[in-house]
């Protein structure tokens, strides 16, 4: 398979993979691995990490950190996941839209992503989980809301790309709809690069999910990472654990999805792979 | 003449592992000596552009030297470091490339880029000698109003004007040799019998030798003194243009040289009764307005100016003319796939034009169209059979009677069982415009539009689809509108031939009469400018071939 080899030729590919994969698999398996919830006082507050029954240590409550990451990594990727997922639906009808039909449509729909670009886009998701009230619903919509913009802009431009390509135009000549030119013939082969930025998007998402966490404005039903550093952050000199666990698992994971999403963007990237093979 | 300006002995190229073969060029052995032009020819995928990368020491990366030497001036090029490299390259041997465009820096005046490659080798040279020198150069290449050339863009410079500027910056430190890949391919077919001449011209003054790339034998018979024949890495032949050209001994060589396509050869046609016409094109016009910036005025481009012309069922008729003649805008108005300003398409006794939404696409399966660019032309992620089934299935058929259907029009056009159900990156370009046409044939036409359809083929390829096309001309009863900037094309396929200048339709007429007698003064100049029209004869000057007479 030329498309797994192209991936694995990015070292970084495979890395990303193994992290991506542990971080998954923690989150599928939280409820084996802490059975306690994690907003349970398990245990005194303030114990160091490599405590009795405490590997990672507890919190300013007592609680469990070590459950806090496992069950973070639920919430951290259940947001990146169904936002970007939001976003690309959105993105893709829209810069689709825009892309196909051209003229005032495109300009009308280009001018309101631009709207939702030129407002910073954290600000706007506080603004909208400040005003919705914090629960996952609230958070997924604001990260979608500011996420979709690139995704329309990509999606538009390689439409406009593909739009008057010969096998397109073959295909319009042949008697097909323009349904099934836009599913069967242009979507499939922008898909490329919207699968590298989508997978950027996830990390995005995650950072931006910690972030609205950390300000308070998470679900505040879910333990999340970000949650754990905001929490801890007026003790970090006396617990340092307390913030470093959880800020490291926000590193690992959103690294663990740039690299693949790195190595994806080689390995779907056709030029680069048709130079390799020349 | 003793000792060659260039000699490769047992010269072998290596390719990275995993490569169609493990050696872009075998074992070739070949000389350039002062004051003569060496062609080698050659196919796709042959090598001869290897080589001449060789010769500049511009190999891409994973490509090396894997044995024999190249020896340039007396020196060994496949030993030389970059710093000697840096220092044959323009002084010993200058390159001149397929695409004036992309070897143009096209941020730089043309002056400017004439100017560095004098100061490359001679950084001291004062300004008013460089000035001076570049002035001649362009004068040497027969630029007109040099003062405004040098100040120019690339991009604001035609392509033959562009290759102009390349041979100036070729020519700028008195090469020894000088290697010309592919130099006129992308060219007009009047502005390549410009720089062929030129070539010659310069070549004469400076007793220069020259490598000249190429795979067209019309362009060897134009200019070359001696001539080497490779395929697959090898060299099969070389000797005297004459006797190559004149009685090739490889086999290999007798097939490129009989495939070159030429009136004299034409197969036997009888001409269609004459019947109402299929397709009437009436006053149609066509004008681009492009933008230029802010500041200036909008330039118009008039690609159809007022056309008529008309098809008969079963007949084919070919539009030739240089590029910006308007001829592929005129293909793309029958399809739809552009919209005339004005005129009239009546096909089969109804007004195309008038034509929308559901009623159009009905109409729209009787006229198919064959596209220049095989790799273009399909979709990448669509298996070929689907591709071809697509076409009946939107009109209704039932997808395996589609699929059925699609696999024996591939048979029939030459393909192998199992292409169906293959992608195109499988395939060669030739078989890929094959799969293009039973594309196009899958929906019964009356009327195929061929653009360009042969032109990216090797010439070998594109006479195997070029007699496919005329059986399948004759199966179909199809009428064909055959759009080609190649007269020695047009002369071997079509009844009637139109030709277009800037739009306009400045003569048409049967295919015979009009390459017998042209009437009109710029089709006289595109006859007169076909490479190796002496040579291979038939257009212009032969008698009417008998085959046509009947």
């Amino acid at each position: 398979m030329g498309f797994v080899r192209a991936f694995l030729r990015n070292p970084g590919g495979p890395i990303g993979l193994v992290l991506l994969a542990a971080v998954v698999a923690v989150a599928l398996l939280a409820p084996l691995l802490a059975p306690v919830d994690p907003w349970e006082m398990v245990g005194a507050p303030f114990e160091p990490p490599l405590s009795p029954d405490l590997p990672l240590g507890s919190d300013t409550m007592g609680r469990d950190i070590a459950s806090g990451l496992a069950h973070g990594a639920r919430v951290s990727l259940a947001i990146g996941l169904s936002s970007t997922l939001a976003a690309l639906l959105v993105g893709v009808v829209i810069g689709a839209t825009a892309g196909w039909f051209g003229g005032l449509t495109d300009a009308v729909l280009m001018r309101v992503a631009e709207l939702f670009q030129t407002i910073p886009g954290f600000i706007l998701a506080v603004l909208l989980v400040a005003t919705l009230g914090p629960s996952l619903s609230h958070e997924i919509l604001a990260i979608a809301a500011i996420s979709w913009p690139p995704l329309a802009r990509l999606t538009r431009g390689e439409f406009l790309r593909l739009r008057n390509r010969d096998f397109v135009r073959a295909a319009a000549c042949q008697g097909e709809r323009p349904a099934a030119l836009v599913l069967r013939h242009i979507l499939p082969n922008a898909l490329a690069p919207l699968i590298v930025t989508g997978a950027l998007t996830v990390a995005t998402a995650i950072l931006i999910e910690s972030a609205l966490s950390f300000l308070g404005l998470g679900d505040p039903n879910l333990m999340s990472w970000g949650y754990m550093v905001g929490a801890a952050r007026t003790v970090i000199r006396q617990a340092w654990w307390m913030s470093v666990f959880p800020g490291a698992a926000i590193l690992v994971t959103v690294l663990a999805i740039n690299l693949v999403g790195e190595a994806l963007n080689d390995a779907l990237n056709p030029r680069l792979a048709r130079g390799s093979r020349a | 003449m003793s000792e060659p300006v260039l000699s490769i002995t047992d010269l072998s190229v290596s390719l990275p592992a995993g490569a169609d073969r493990a050696q872009a060029v075998s074992g070739v052995s070949l000389t350039v000596a002062a004051n003569e032009i060496v062609c080698l020819v050659g196919e796709s995928g042959s090598g001869k552009s290897m080589i001449a990368h060789t010769i500049l020491g511009l190999l891409p990366p994973g490509v090396a030297v894997a044995g024999g030497a190249v020896t340039l001036c007396g020196r060994d090029v496949a030993a030389a470091s970059e710093a000697e490299l840096r220092a044959i390259r323009g002084r010993d041997a200058a390159m001149i490339f397929q695409e004036p465009l992309s070897a143009l820096n096209p941020l730089k005046r043309a002056g400017e880029q004439i100017a560095e490659a004098i100061r490359v080798q001679a950084p001291a040279t004062p300004r008013a000698v460089v000035a001076a020198r570049v002035g001649a150069l362009i004068e040497a290449v027969g630029l007109p109003d040099p003062a405004r050339i040098r100040d120019s863009f690339p991009f604001a410079l035609s392509g033959g004007q562009r290759q102009r500027v390349m041979i100036a910056i070729a020519m700028a430190n008195n090469p020894a040799l000088l290697v010309a890949d592919e130099p006129t391919t992308a060219l007009d077919v009047t502005t390549q019998a410009q720089i062929l001449a030129l070539i010659r011209r310069l070549q004469g003054e400076r007793r220069m030798g020259v490598l000249l790339i190429t795979h067209d034998f019309g362009v060897v018979a134009e200019v070359a003194d001696r001539v080497v024949v490779m395929r697959d890495g090898r060299v099969v032949e070389q000797g005297s243009a004459e006797a190559v050209l004149t009685a090739p001994r490889d086999p290999y060589t007798r097939a490129l040289v009989a495939a070159v396509p030429h009136a004299g050869r034409r197969p036997a046609r009888a001409a269609p009764a004459a019947r109402p016409p299929l397709l009437e094109i009436e006053t149609l016009s066509k004008t681009f307005t492009l933008r230029q910036g802010w500041f200036r005025p909008p330039r118009q481009v008039v690609a159809a100016d007022a056309l008529s012309l008309t098809l008969a069922p079963g007949e084919t008729v070919a539009v030739v003319g240089e590029s910006g003649s308007g001829k592929s805008t005129l293909g793309q108005m029958i399809l739809r796939l552009a919209e005339p300003d004005s005129g009239r398409i009546i096909f089969d006794g109804q007004d195309l034009l008038a034509l929308r939404g559901e009623a159009l696409r009905a109409e729209r399966r009787r006229i198919q169209i064959v596209f220049q660019d095989p790799f273009a032309a399909l979709n990448p992620r669509q298996r070929v059979g689907d591709a071809i089934a697509r076409g009946p299935m939107a009109y209704g058929a039932p997808k395996d009677r589609a699929m059925a259907e699609a696999r024996a029009l591939l048979d029939r056009v030459g393909l192998k069982a199992g292409a169906a159900d293959r992608f195109p990156h499988e395939f060669s370009g030739g078989q890929r415009q094959r799969i293009c046409i039973a594309r196009a044939l899958a929906l019964k036409p009356r009327i195929l539009v061929a653009d360009e359809a042969v032109s990216a083929l090797d010439v070998s390829v594109q006479a195997r689809v070029l007699d496919l096309l005329a059986e399948l001309r004759a199966e179909y009863n199809l009428a064909m509108l055959f759009i080609t900037h190649d007269l020695r094309i047009a002369a071997r396929i079509a009844d009637r031939v139109a030709v277009m200048q800037r739009g306009r339709i400045v003569e048409a007429g049967p295919a015979e009469t009009l390459f017998a007698a042209p009437a009109h003064a710029y089709t006289r100049g595109l006859i007169a400018a076909i490479p190796g029209r002496r040579l291979f004869g038939g257009l212009g000057e032969a008698p009417v071939p008998e085959a046509l007479t009947a």
